[in-house]
């Protein structure tokens, strides 16, 4: 009962949107496609409902070829970035469409749809038409269709990328309600976003996406703690994960004429050139810490995030309350060498702090 | 001002008799002229009672006008959703060069195509005959349709359509049961413009047919002032465009409902 794909590969115009991309999901679970814009996620998912036809591989669904079926008997179901719905009809009938596609019993179709309204919170807008409603409204009417068809493969592709912020948090924290309090007993969900967040608290299995290519797959625990190599570690993190380029002799690392103490776990690695990672979090602003200029300031809700820059190396430093700093000002911030990840020449993980791993 | 006192003048003109055209100036019914219907009931008379029969015309017109319309918006949206949906590739022909060949039609000057369509429809026999007039017409009208479909179409996203296909849709229905009823702004312009420059047309109404069939501005047109009396001719002027001026009003008020704008985002 496995939704598997072998060596899929979309290369319209000779261009890769996907390349050989293979997974195995199995019922009743959540993954998650993280992946940048343009990295093949929509393509992805576009497959899987049978929009487009991949140009090799095959997808197997409870053991029958896939790619022969057309879309409309495949019982799928999507909800788009965009709010899509069908604008000519009412809140009830947007809802109701799937299932009086499917010829169902009209008593049947009432009750489907008014359980979808109840989980998704829109009880008493049954008649509005679609413009009447907001964003964040029209967004729940397309993922209260897609819940009341109760499809098999629901593909969520990018659902709250186009929501303002407020909305965002407040649907995301709804999603996490819909989607882990046992909805998808026999369902295969797949939501695909940019947001490492998202992908964070969904907490499902998570595959990272980039140029049509699978780069690494597995829960998200693991992305976050070991990613596999520099691409990953920068999808997946929101800011981005500092990279410093440094050069490690016996139990220090040395760049931009700073010398920074290197944890015990770090301390068997070969004296060499690496590229060292840190989350932003871990990059405080300290009055031990080392002098860096401050290029830029943003501030987002309740956080700081400061990008910085002596010589050639730029760090981005998040702190968690707002201040405010004058570009090219100088402040002293302190790395938590604790929590460094080295990366070889290659790109590929060497160590993280969560435990060694050799790619 | 401009545009509505030709009106008044041929409305106020219809209603007089020779009486009131031929004497001083007059304006005001009933105070300045006594009002009569001699000129709008000359209209219906047929020739031998010294009328000018305007109503086989008029019908011929309405039938020829509104069955070139329908069949032009209904070929034209289906030319216009597969060119807007779906990629086409014949030798070095693409969509837009699908596109332009079919506005092409409309570039050309009308003269162009006259000598073929009388030859055309002389071969087969379709000269001078409502048939005929439908067939050339279509060939005027569909490219208008297609033209403001494609643009139409090219509006409505294509995530819609998908939809329509998850949702269990084949793309029959998802064109008619999705994208069709999303469309009725456009399919209501289309259709506006085709009654109108169907309507107007005079150039091949006046090649194409002789003595069997005849159109409103032929007839119109070939209506002589030395012959026929003024307020006749104000008549057949005002019954001939009350036609766009019904179809301007109904569309009007379906603007206001607010029908038209806002469907789509």
């Amino acid at each position: 009962m496995n939704l598997v794909a072998k060596s899929l590969t979309y290369k319209p115009d000779n261009e890769f949107h996907l390349k050989d991309v293979s997974f195995n999901f199995k019922k009743g679970n959540l993954y998650t496609i993280l992946g940048r814009t343009l990295s093949g996620k929509t393509t992805l998912l576009k497959t899987i409902a049978g929009l487009l036809n991949p140009d090799s591989g095959e997808i197997k669904f409870e053991d029958k070829e896939f790619n022969k079926i057309p879309v409309w008997e495949r019982n799928v179901a999507m909800v788009y970035q965009q709010f899509i719905n069908y604008p000519h009809l009412t809140v009830y009938e947007n809802i109701s469409f799937p299932l009086k596609q499917r010829k169902l019993d009209k008593q049947k179709i009432k009750i489907d749809v008014e359980e979808a309204l109840k989980t998704v919170g829109l009880m008493g807008f049954e008649k509005r038409k679609i413009q009447e409603l907001s964003g964040g409204q029209q967004q729940r009417v397309a993922l209260a269709r897609s819940l009341a068809k109760k499809a098999k493969i629901l593909l969520l592709d990018e659902p709250l990328v186009n929501l303002d912020y407020k909305l965002r948090e407040q649907l995301r924290e709804e999603f996490k309600r819909i989607f882990l309090g046992g909805f998808a007993e026999d369902t295969i969900l797949i939501y695909s976003t940019t947001d490492p967040q998202e992908v964070m608290e969904l907490n499902g299995e998570v595959i990272v996406l980039n140029e049509g290519k699978v780069l690494q797959t597995g829960p998200a625990k693991e992305i976050f703690e070991k990613p596999k190599n520099l691409k990953v570690a920068e999808i997946s993190n929101d800011p981005p994960m500092n990279i410093i380029n440094g050069s490690k002799t016996n139990d220090k690392v040395n760049f931009e004429s700073i010398n920074i103490d290197l944890p015990n776990y770090l301390s068997k690695l070969k004296n060499d050139n690496y590229s060292f990672g840190i989350r932003a979090s871990e990059v405080k602003l300290s009055e031990r810490g080392e002098e860096f200029e401050v290029e830029l300031a943003e501030i987002s809700g309740s956080e700081t995030l400061l990008h910085l820059k002596r010589g050639n190396t730029k760090i981005i430093s998040l702190i968690e309350e707002v201040m405010n700093f004058k570009i090219h000002e100088k402040v002293k911030i302190e790395f938590n060498s604790n929590k460094f990840y080295v990366f070889g020449d290659n790109g590929n993980l060497i160590s993280s702090p969560y435990g060694s791993n050799n790619g | 001002m401009f545009v509505v006192a030709p009106f008044l003048w041929a409305l106020s003109t219809s209603f007089k008799d020779f009486q009131s055209v031929n004497s001083k100036v007059t304006y005001i019914p009933w105070v300045d002229y006594e009002p009569s219907l001699e000129g709008w009931k000359v209209l219906i008379k047929s020739p031998a009672k010294g009328g000018v029969d305007i109503v086989e015309p008029y019908f011929n017109s309405i039938f020829v006008t509104c069955t070139a319309s329908v069949i032009s918006i209904v070929l034209g949206t289906l030319a216009a959703y597969a060119l807007s949906r779906f990629t086409f590739k014949a030798g070095f022909v693409r969509n837009n060069d699908i596109t332009f060949f079919f506005i092409s039609q409309r570039i050309m000057p009308p003269i162009v195509l006259s000598i073929p369509f009388f030859i055309f429809l002389s071969t087969i026999g379709l000269l001078d005959s409502l048939i005929g007039l439908v067939v050339v017409y279509i060939v005027l009208l569909m490219p208008i349709a297609v033209w403001i479909m494609v643009d139409f179409f090219n509006r409505v996203p294509k995530e819609l359509d998908e939809t329509a296909l998850i949702d269990g849709c084949n793309p029959y229905q998802a064109f008619y049961k999705v994208v069709l009823p999303n469309s009725i702004p456009g399919l209501i312009v289309a259709g506006m413009f085709c009654i109108i420059f169907g309507w107007i047309d005079f150039f091949f109404a006046f090649i194409l047919t002789f003595t069997e069939v005849q159109l409103l501005p032929v007839k119109v047109v070939a209506l002589n002032s030395s012959v026929t009396p003024w307020w006749s001719l104000s008549a057949s002027a005002l019954v001939s465009v009350a036609p766009l001026i019904i179809v301007a009003f109904i569309v009007e008020r379906y603007l206001s409902k607010g029908n038209l704008s806002g469907a789509l985002k």
